[in-house]
């Protein structure tokens, strides 16, 4: 009987797993492999095409970017999520409707926003007209200047705040009410009880907040690639737009050793957020 | 009343967000009713015709419906793009209702050697975003012969590790009690996934759907690497090609191409949330 229900479990899973053996883990091997061999594939070169991968400029350009949309983004994003998680907290009841509003641009697929982008961020667009009316003409031609990066940074906050939003008010709603009645008896203010009852409760889901948020992060190349395409302006260079040329020109070896690295790096990443967060 | 007063506060701040999300919808719908000569008028400047900044109304002068028209009967290629983008998202939720769900029940119900492995895979590849997989994906898929073809962007979204992921967080909740009273009375396995498992599950089932099929209507990357033939993009592809000097018919085509995601989400609201508090959350 035991034995059954065992197999029984194989049998379950063993379709499904055979596919994601077949379509990511297996080949991936290959790719640690091919990462030490030349672009043939034939002959060991050792960490050569690391070192190639990590001299190249572009290479540099894209993890330097990549690494900066991070440290920008993923702060800015939690807090103002956060914030309007407080916030709906108290709106009453039309906090429903604004939460649905918030949570709209997750359903709105990428495509579908560019021309409004275009329109918005063009050296003569909206932003720019709304700008100059309210007397402050900056006047930037937002996608072609440096200034790309910010259009970046709003178009990931516009997509991914919603979702977010919902995260934080799950872990704000677990937190038991009876524990803030409790606080306030024993005279603690709003602040007080903020610091002390609700920042500890919501910190275990702070960290998949942060995950989650730091693998959303990696798809705002689709709203860099369909705005300003192959070649975009030099601070909006993601990796995977070095990753797309690297394919055009065949370029295996230093995919291999890209793909490699950038998992190490993610595992990391994540594996060190959670020992920080477990201590 | 001060308690009023916050109320009030918290809504007028709000309303900052809430706007800024909904506005772009608002920006396509009212262009899509409006006149081509109309449009060009306020986004002339940035066609490059015309001096000063673009402007735009929340309501059109002359509302017509000559864009949806036009799209409807003036241009295949929208609707060989639309058909595509909808093969794959029905391609990919099919092959996770065949593969990912049993896996997620497996998973969630059995104790099995080599569980532990299996479990701890699907978590890591959960992680990796495309630049990670998109080497190995396409290693596979030019073995098998499958570049360039539908398939190639159908067949790996099959076996995404976030969906079963989902369900595998519900599935885990259901009663032991449940199941074992159904053993009692003589079910075998199947059964008790067929008529325990998928019925308590559905909740799970539909959220990862929900997520999986908003994700299938953004798909830029994969396509954009292994589709060459511009006859099999998906709309996500398509749509930046448009060129804007046909203003009125562009944003006509972006608010029909995300018609179905709206609806989806309309009516999948409330899985979206669930599924998105599974995600993170565990009881």
């Amino acid at each position: 009987m035991r034995r059954k229900k065992r197999m029984a479990g194989w049998c379950f899973v063993l379709p499904g797993f055979a596919g994601v053996l077949l379509f990511y883990l297996i080949p991936f091997l290959d790719v640690v492999r091919r990462s030490f061999y030349n672009a043939v594939g034939k002959q060991f070169c050792g960490l050569a095409n690391y070192r190639t991968v990590f001299e190249n400029a572009a290479f540099r350009l894209a993890a330097g970017n990549t690494a900066k949309f991070l440290a920008v983004c993923l702060p800015l994003l939690l807090l103002l999520s956060f914030a309007v998680a407080l916030l709906l907290q108290r709106a009453g009841r039309l906090a429903p409707l604004i939460k649905s509003a918030c949570m709209v641009p997750l359903a709105v697929p990428a495509a579908s926003v560019v021309l409004i982008w275009k329109l918005v961020f063009d050296g003569h667009g909206l932003l720019n007209g709304l700008l100059e009316r309210v007397g402050l003409p900056w006047g930037s031609d937002w996608m072609n200047t440096g200034a790309a990066f910010g259009v970046l940074v709003f178009s990931y906050i516009w997509k991914n705040l919603g979702y977010d939003v919902v995260l934080w008010l799950a872990g704000l709603a677990s937190v038991p009410e009876t524990l803030y009645e409790a606080a306030k008896m024993d005279g603690a203010g709003s602040l007080a009880r903020f610091i002390f009852i609700t920042l500890p409760y919501i910190r275990p889901i702070s960290f998949t907040i942060i995950v989650i948020s730091l693998l959303n992060s990696f798809k705002v190349f689709r709203e860099a690639w369909l705005v300003a395409g192959n070649y975009p302006e030099e601070s909006i260079y993601l990796l995977q737009h070095l990753f797309n040329n690297w394919f055009r020109d065949l370029a295996m070896d230093k995919m291999a050793a890209g793909a490699v690295m950038l998992s190490a790096v993610i595992l990391a990443l994540v594996a060190a957020l959670k020992r920080s967060w477990d201590k | 009343m001060k308690k009023k007063i916050t109320n009030a506060i918290c809504i007028v701040l709000l309303l900052i967000p809430a706007v800024l999300a909904v506005a772009p919808l608002l920006f396509l719908l009212t262009g899509s009713v409006m006149d081509t000569s109309e449009i060009r008028e306020y986004i002339g400047p940035v066609l490059g015709d015309g001096e000063g900044f673009a402007v735009w109304r929340l309501f059109p002068m002359y509302p017509t419906l000559v864009n949806v028209i036009e799209l409807f009967f003036d241009s295949p290629e929208f609707f060989q793009m639309f058909w595509n983008s909808m093969k794959i998202t029905a391609g990919i939720l099919t092959g996770q209702l065949l593969f990912g769900m049993p896996a997620a029940w497996g998973l969630a119900q059995y104790e099995f050697p080599g569980k532990r492995a299996v479990y701890f895979s699907y978590i890591v590849l959960m992680l990796m975003p495309f630049q990670v997989t998109m080497l190995s994906e396409y290693i596979v898929l030019d073995l098998l012969g499958l570049t360039d073809t539908l398939s190639a962007v159908i067949l790996p979204g099959m076996f995404l590790t976030f969906p079963p992921f989902l369900m595998y967080r519900f599935f885990s909740e259901i009663p032991p009690a449940l199941i074992e009273a159904a053993r009692v009375d003589g079910a075998g396995e199947l059964a008790v996934f067929f008529r325990i498992g998928i019925p308590v599950g559905s909740s799970g089932i539909i959220s990862a759907l929900v997520l999986q099929f908003l994700e299938c209507q953004s798909m830029v990357e994969q396509p954009l690497i292994f589709l060459k033939t511009k006859r099999l993009w998906p709309l996500s592809l398509y749509l930046p090609e448009v060129d804007l000097s046909h203003a009125g018919s562009a944003l006509c085509a972006s608010f029909v191409a995300l018609i179905p995601a709206l609806f989806v989400f309309l009516y999948g609201q409330d899985y979206l949330e669930q599924g998105i508090v599974a995600s993170a959350i565990k009881e």
